[in-house]
């Protein structure tokens, strides 16, 4: 199948080919990180992780958010899904191959990365979070390949491929929940010692997914022959639509707990990352813009003739998905470092050798997304004409 | 037909290859040379042992030298680097500059309301405000460290010391997150073009790795107490938290003392007297 | 056609394949250089294990040590033969570097004969150098 992937137009080469110069670019810039350490990023002793970690919560997010396209059409029988399913799996493929990549980048000896198989920890959620994500991208691969396959070459899937199926769905809710008990289980961080964090995480990884597929609808739209269908894509809406509000009101929850209690430790971050704390502001314009993004995007999503409108809605989900980046990626990591647990103020902001390497690793992600997305589409084009 | 089975002959001969390649691991893996097996490693006669080490520091008889003299000695004898020390460009051409929010600390000063910010009071006795508090690695009881670390390169030794294993360590900083103190500190470059004299019985860091204070477990093997004992003039006494008849314990019983941010129930092993 | 660009792509793969042999013939071999003895070394005559073992599982004996010393805090080794040592590359009397005085002639050499780079000495520190 894989023969299909080197078949393509001078555009399809040219985005190609664009992907691998960013991959190099920023391969070159990671020799310097590997050689010399994380000086060259902008984390610190108090902000110790930074926007590699930061962009590695939200692909997760990104990842399970493909489960929203599988539990309907598995459990459910919902056939408008039919065509999508395996754009859902492929982007959390690609997700997912970001996530590694952004761990290994963020580590200091990448070389000894094994040591985690080595002396396993099971104390650790790191231990778990290696578990279930590799799982995860080990069950996307196969279900969406031999799927695929089975597509291609009109016959059933194998049956192991249905428990394997199932048991997709677990793991999806698995890798985001393990990936928030990395934070909420940690004392004196009080930005995320919240009960609420899964579930946060859960719903905006259910807007943030979902919506990026929307985008990647239209996209297949206007570049292929293969139509994912609008009704699909509607329903798809309706999911964002009610991820992006229990998010909010997730969030809100959140300010209500921590204004409302009044405990300095746990508002400290909140104030910080809302309005400014002891004359330090630097993410209030960002933690702002995300929120106006998500409210009108969710705005935009309830009312049917905005979420029905063909020219609005990628645009909806561009806002939502933009959005939770900033809400998930860039201030739910910053904001819980800043203030430190000794209530200094250090602020965080990601370098440009820093930015040059998660863009590489964009790159890869979008690299590995556009040779799965060519299958897909390729193959459902034969099966159709 | 002729595809389908070239195929599986294809996969078998693959699996057959990872065996192979797994062959001289395993080999490694099990070699024990008749040599080692026969020898006895042991512990030195002289060295200093407790059931769970514990630190009382007397912050009334810390002044701003004294601590400054600890903060000192300490990181000179565990080769801890200094950013503000001028690189020697001979030695360490091409040296880049250093950013002062990466820096690395194992025992240092800090004001009443950052040491304690959970204790902060409007009205806080007078003397409070400039007097000099050291902190440093707690080697808590239930060290969030310990439990975050996914290689076991954080760990607590039988006698309560948290110690790093600087040579497993993965440099992923989720210690860092973990630590409620802000104990830990992490390489983020080659520390040596930034060590003014190396002391060449502690080894430096490589970058990539994660380090805090080790309560001198290099000086307890020796039968020594640990440097900052030592500078402090009688203010820091380390000893057995669990032999009540030990130093430490007769200074709790008649001292009152408090813990740093004692409510997250991590029973730091560092006590102040205040 | 094809025939004539298969067997010359065997060709060049066969010939790449063997390149270090080729690498060999044209230039010249030197014998791998003997770890030298001095001073303390050289009198003591008695190491941690026999010469032949100590060539050949130095750097798993130095893994077992650092995790005995870190992990276990056992920092005493006596070994085989009786003799005491302290499980150290460079710290005090009977480490490894306080008999064998001289890293670059008993280290170095073979290391780098072997071009092999152990990350040992990124952190431990030779005595001698610093001063």
């Amino acid at each position: 199948m894989l023969e299909i992937a080197i078949k393509g137009s001078k555009n399809y080469w040219s985005w190609i080919i664009f992907l691998l110069l960013v991959m190099g670019a920023g391969f070159i810039v990671y020799i310097d990180q590997f050689m010399n350490g994380l000086m060259i990023t902008g984390m610190s002793r108090d902000v110790s992780w930074g926007f590699y970690i930061a962009n590695f919560t939200f692909l997760v997010g990104v990842a399970a958010g493909g489960v929203m396209v599988v539990i309907p059409y598995y459990l459910h029988n919902y056939e408008k899904f039919h065509r999508i399913t395996i754009l859902g799996e492929f982007l959390a493929v690609a997700a997912l191959v970001m996530c590694l990549l952004f761990i290994i980048v963020d580590l200091g000896q990448p070389t000894r990365a094994l040591n985690v198989l080595l002396y396993p920890s099971p104390k650790s959620m790191l231990f778990y979070d290696m578990l279930v994500l590799n799982g995860y991208l080990f069950l996307n691969i196969v279900i969406g390949w031999k799927v695929l396959e089975a597509e291609r070459n009109q016959v059933e899937p194998p049956f192991w491929t249905k428990p394997l199926i199932y048991l997709s769905i677990p793991f999806a809710i698995g890798i985001h929940t393990v990936t928030a008990y990395l934070y909420c289980g940690l004392p004196g961080r009080g930005y995320w010692l919240t009960a609420i964090l899964a579930p946060r995480f859960l719903a905006s990884a259910f807007a943030a997914g979902p919506a990026f597929l929307i985008i990647l609808c239209y996209l297949i739209r206007k570049f292929t022959k293969f139509d994912p269908g609008w009704e699909a894509m509607q329903t798809l809406a309706k999911i964002v639509c009610w991820a992006i509000i229990a998010n909010l009101f997730f969030f809100l929850c959140e300010v209500f707990t921590v204004y409302y209690s009044n405990i300095p430790g746990h508002k400290a971050h909140l104030t910080y990352l809302l309005f400014g704390y002891h004359g330090y502001h630097a993410l209030v314009p960002w933690m702002w813009t995300g929120l106006i993004l998500m409210f009108t995007g969710a705005i935009f999503l309830v009312i049917p003739q905005f979420r029905n409108n063909k020219t609005l809605l990628p645009f909806t989900c561009a806002m939502i998905f933009f959005g939770a980046w900033i809400d998930k990626g860039l201030g739910m990591i910053s904001g819980g470092f800043v203030p430190s647990p000794l209530h200094h103020v250090t602020e965080y902001a990601p370098t440009k050798p820093e930015i040059m390497i998660t863009l590489a690793v964009y790159a890869t992600g979008f690299l590995v997304l556009t040779l799965l997305y060519k299958l897909a589409t390729q193959v459902k084009e034969e099966v159709r004409g | 037909m002729m595809k389908k089975s070239r195929r599986s002959f294809l996969k078998v001969a693959g699996i057959a290859a990872i065996g192979l390649g797994a062959s001289p691991a395993m080999n490694f893996a099990s070699s024990d040379s008749p040599g080692t097996a026969l020898a006895v490693k042991g512990k030195n006669e002289q060295a200093l042992t407790a059931h769970r080490w514990g630190m009382v520091i007397d912050t009334n008889k810390i002044t701003e030298e004294i601590a400054e003299k600890i903060t000192e000695v300490c990181h000179k004898t565990h080769n801890v680097p200094d950013f503000k020390h001028e690189v020697d460009a001979e030695k360490y051409p091409k040296t880049r500059l250093a950013n002062h929010k990466q820096e690395i600390k194992w025992i240092w000063e800090e004001e009443f309301h950052y040491a304690f910010p959970e204790k902060e009071d409007e009205y806080l006795t007078e003397k409070f405000h400039d007097l000099p508090f050291l902190v440093t690695c707690n080697h808590c009881k239930n060290a969030p460290c310990v439990q975050a670390c996914p290689t076991q390169a954080t760990f607590k030794r039988e006698d309560g010391i948290v110690i790093m294993d600087f040579h497993r360590c993965i440099g992923c900083r989720f210690c860092m997150a973990a630590c409620p103190y802000g104990s830990r500190s992490f390489n983020f470059r080659d520390p040596r073009p930034f060590i003014a004299e190396t002391n060449p019985d502690f080894p430096t860091r490589s970058k990539g790795v994660v380090e805090k204070c080790n309560l001198c477990a290099e000086q307890l093997a020796k039968g020594e107490l640990p440097h900052c004992v030592q500078a402090s003039e009688g203010a820091i006494v380390v000893g057995d938290l669990e032999d009540p008849e030990s130093d430490i314990r007769v200074l709790l019983k008649e001292h009152y003392t408090i813990r740093r941010n004692q409510s997250l129930g991590t029973e730091p092993s560092v006590y102040y007297i205040v | 056609m094809n025939k004539n660009m298969i067997i010359t792509g065997l060709v060049i793969f066969v010939l790449a394949v063997l390149s270090p042999f080729w690498f060999n013939m044209i230039t010249t071999t030197e014998a791998a250089p003997k770890p030298e003895l001095l001073g303390k070394a050289k009198e003591e005559k008695k190491c941690v294990l026999e010469k032949y073992d100590m060539r050949a599982n130095h750097p798993s004996l130095l893994d077992e040590w650092r995790d005995s010393v870190v992990r276990n805090s056992d920092r005493q080794y006596t070994a085989a033969n009786g003799h005491t040592f302290g499980m150290s590359l460079s710290t005090g009397e009977n480490s490894c570097l306080g008999c064998h005085e001289d890293k670059a002639k008993f280290c170095d050499s073979c290391h780098t004969y072997a071009s092999v780079d152990p990350y040992c000495w990124e952190c431990h520190t030779n005595p001698k150098e610093i001063k």
